[in-house]
């Protein structure tokens, strides 16, 4: 089973978000960039699958050279080899079209991307991807089991589990669920040595036009204080609700 | 225990000069500190246990032997690298870096670098896997400050040596399973012996009630008439200064281990300081607060760049004993000076195990005392730049 993981490099989640250029651009200075965290556990049911099943695994990211410390993690948790294409991610569509094309040319049974990416929160990729490749899909994915060429997947759905039967190639969009938190690997010394001597090919992107293109960012309104009312003192809270919030 | 909240002080963008490999080995090991040691060191430290837990985590990311070559089953990593891992494991605990130290520096070393092809195959893979944990004896009951006063010592029984004495203040000693142990032969000259538990008459009784190093189990190596193989002596170098040599590399990531307790200990102060409210304002707008805080972090920026320089010097493999002394001597006293004005900045908070402040300073006692005491290190200095030894 040959696999490709779709990494997205993302600011990690703790950093704060500014934008310059007029509310344009999102402000990079002083971001610490991470794996995806939807994409580490696809990442780690991966490696699952090439230390139980022999799998082969191949990750590819869209994006500058900047990406590549990120990539590098990833060939240090355990990846076998490394596609990046060299240009920005423009949308999800341009991303799209990107991996489609790495995942046609590597002829991969197995394609995991993650439901969304945290940066911009899309939710497109896979889908997008799937419906250029005519693969099969199974997003918001949270179990994946395969046995030669036919595959099991949970998805999570509004109040539930669904469970599905599909058969390879497939695209999944997947989650935390996949594999926990605490399965979540930490690049090791050795891996890291190793990393230096695994296959980083550089592609160059393929022509497409973004679909779609920002004119503005905006931070949600900071959130207002918060008033503390004691439990025993209802009348302050229906005071409080009638006459300061207006809500009653 | 609060949550593990540490975000690395980086005041001259010390960050530009590391590699991306440097960043991602100190990232993987400050993620593996917050995931594994953070959530149980404080109970370790309370009960006075050394967390065994924690062995085989330190093994896997790669902490036992980071510079021994791969072919012996380290990760062939550079110093610089060896300086991060050891900056990130005392960032948690000085007691659980002392054991990566003594694996790496000290047994892991000096059989790679004193060692026979049998002995470096037998011994070096297994120490990196922990399979195998080591510890160094060197200090005696009378001989500390100074080992060349040694008295252990071994003789030639033609098949074997016996060898005899005692070696107190040993880190890892009660559990561990091989120890590189430095004893005198007839001639009086010191040599390198890998001492195997199981062996007759060879003990290991704890040392307790320390106040420091509460997590990491020392304890005292005992020799009564033990049968040493003669395949386990060291033939690559004899002489106190085959011990040194061990010592020049443990010290070396102490200077960058004592960073790392140091970084904790600003970090936390930081940031109480700024939730802390006391007449109306956080602690942190206070005039006497700051002088606190800016001291530290000047400080801690002067031993970052101190230990940088130092780890180029060491991969060009030009760093001096002296040089060495140097940093340590500078680097841990910065850190347990820090401990100290970090825990004030606290209140009453700061003498609890809520936070790690009080155990890193009362860690630090100790390190500032082992691998050389900080007087000894002055002396080192003194006697490098007048050339006369002023020990005796
Ligand atoms: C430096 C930079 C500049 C950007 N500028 C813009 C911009 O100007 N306008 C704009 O709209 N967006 C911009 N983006 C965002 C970028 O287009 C999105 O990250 C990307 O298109 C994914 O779209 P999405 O949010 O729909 O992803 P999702 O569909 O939410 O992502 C789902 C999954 O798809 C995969 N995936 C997503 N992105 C990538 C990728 N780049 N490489 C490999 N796999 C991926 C991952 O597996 C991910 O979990 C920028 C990103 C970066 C890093
Ligand atoms: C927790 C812990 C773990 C340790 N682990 C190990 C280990 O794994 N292996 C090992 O071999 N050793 C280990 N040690 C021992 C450590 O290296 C010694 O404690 C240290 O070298 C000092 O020796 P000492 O305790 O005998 O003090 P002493 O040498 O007796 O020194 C006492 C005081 O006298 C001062 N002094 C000594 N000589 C002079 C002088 N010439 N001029 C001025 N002042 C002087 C010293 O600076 C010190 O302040 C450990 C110690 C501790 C506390």
């Amino acid at each position: 089973m040959k696999i490709l993981v779709c990494i997205s490099n993302v600011p990690d989640t703790t950093s704060k978000i500014n934008f310059t250029e007029g509310d344009t651009k999102f402000d990079t200075s002083g971001i610490q960039f991470v794996i995806n965290p939807n994409d580490e556990f696809g990442l780690t049911r991966a490696m699952w699958f090439k230390e139980k099943q022999g799998a082969t695994v191949h990750v590819a990211t869209v994006g500058e050279a900047s990406t590549e410390p990120t990539i590098r993690k990833a060939l240090a948790i355990g990846a076998d080899e490394a596609i990046r294409v060299d240009a920005a991610p423009a949308d999800g569509f341009f991303v799209a079209r990107q991996l489609a094309e790495v995942v046609k040319n590597g002829g991969y049974d197995l394609v995991i991307a993650g439901r969304e990416s945290i940066d911009y929160n899309g939710g497109m990729v896979p889908g997008i991807m799937a419906a250029l490749l005519d693969m099969n899909f199974v997003n918001t994915c949270i179990s994946l089991e395969v046995d030669g060429n036919n595959a099991t997947a949970v998805r999570e759905i509004d109040g539930g589990k669904e469970k599905v039967s599909t058969t390879l190639p497939l695209i999944i969009g997947g989650q935390k669920g996949l594999v926990e938190e605490s399965d979540l690997r930490i690049p090791n010394m050795r891996g890291i040595m190793m990393a230096r001597q695994k296959k980083l090919n550089v592609v160059p992107p393929v022509d497409a036009t973004p679909a779609t293109k920002e004119t503005r960012f905006e931070k949600p309104a900071p959130k207002g204080e918060v008033k503390l009312v004691d439990a025993d003192n209802v009348g302050e809270l229906v005071e409080l609700l009638h006459n300061e919030a207006k809500v009653i | 225990m609060k949550p593990d909240l540490f975000e690395s002080p980086d005041y001259f963008m010390l960050d530009d000069l590391l590699s991306e490999e440097h960043k991602l080995v100190r990232d993987a090991t400050r993620q593996w500190v917050k995931r594994s040691v953070s959530p149980i060191i404080e109970e370790y430290a309370q009960k006075a246990e050394f967390p065994k837990e924690l062995l085989g985590g330190l093994a896997e990311i790669g902490a036992f032997g980071p510079y021994i070559p791969q072919e012996y089953g380290g990760a062939g990593l550079d110093q610089i690298s060896y300086g991060l891992i050891m900056q990130e494991i005392e960032r948690g605990d000085s007691g659980i870096r002392s054991t990566a130290s003594v694996q790496s520096s000290l047994v892991m070393y000096p059989i790679f670098a004193y060692g026979t092809e049998e002995q470096k195959k037998k011994f070096l893979p297994k120490l990196a896997t922990g399979d195998l944990i080591g510890c160094f004896g060197l200090t005696e009951p009378d001989h500390g400050s100074n080992p060349s006063g040694m008295v252990t010592n071994f003789k030639d029984k033609g098949d074997h040596y016996l060898l005899n004495g005692a070696k107190l203040w040993i880190s890892n000693s009660p559990f561990a399973d091989i120890a590189v142990v430095w004893a005198k032969n007839e001639e009086g000259r010191i040599h390198g012996l890998i001492v195997e538990r199981g062996m007759e008459g060879f003990s290991t009784p704890e040392t307790h009630n320390k106040w420091s190093l509460r997590a990491s189990a020392t304890g005292e190596l005992i020799f009564d008439n033990v049968k040493v193989p003669k395949e386990n002596l060291l033939p690559g170098k004899n002489g106190l200064g085959a011990p040194l040599g061990c010592l020049d590399s443990a010290r070396y990531g102490i200077a960058w281990g004592a960073i790392g307790a140091a970084m904790d200990c600003y970090d936390t102060a930081l940031r109480y300081a700024k939730e802390r409210v006391q007449f109306g304002r956080p602690i942190a707008a206070t005039q006497l607060q700051q002088k606190k805080l800016a001291e530290m972090i000047t400080e801690i920026t002067k031993a970052q760049l101190l230990a940088f320089r130092l780890g180029q010097l060491k991969n060009e493999g030009k760093a001096t004993t002296a040089q060495i002394s140097m940093a340590k001597r500078n680097n841990v006293e910065m850190a347990i000076k820090i401990a100290r004005e970090a825990r004030q900045v606290l209140g009453g908070m700061g003498i609890t195990g809520e936070y790690s402040i009080m155990r890193h300073m009362m860690n630090l006692e100790s390190v500032i005392t082992y691998e050389g005491t900080h007087d000894i290190h002055l002396l080192i200095t003194g006697a490098d730049i007048t050339g006369i030894p002023a020990f005796s």
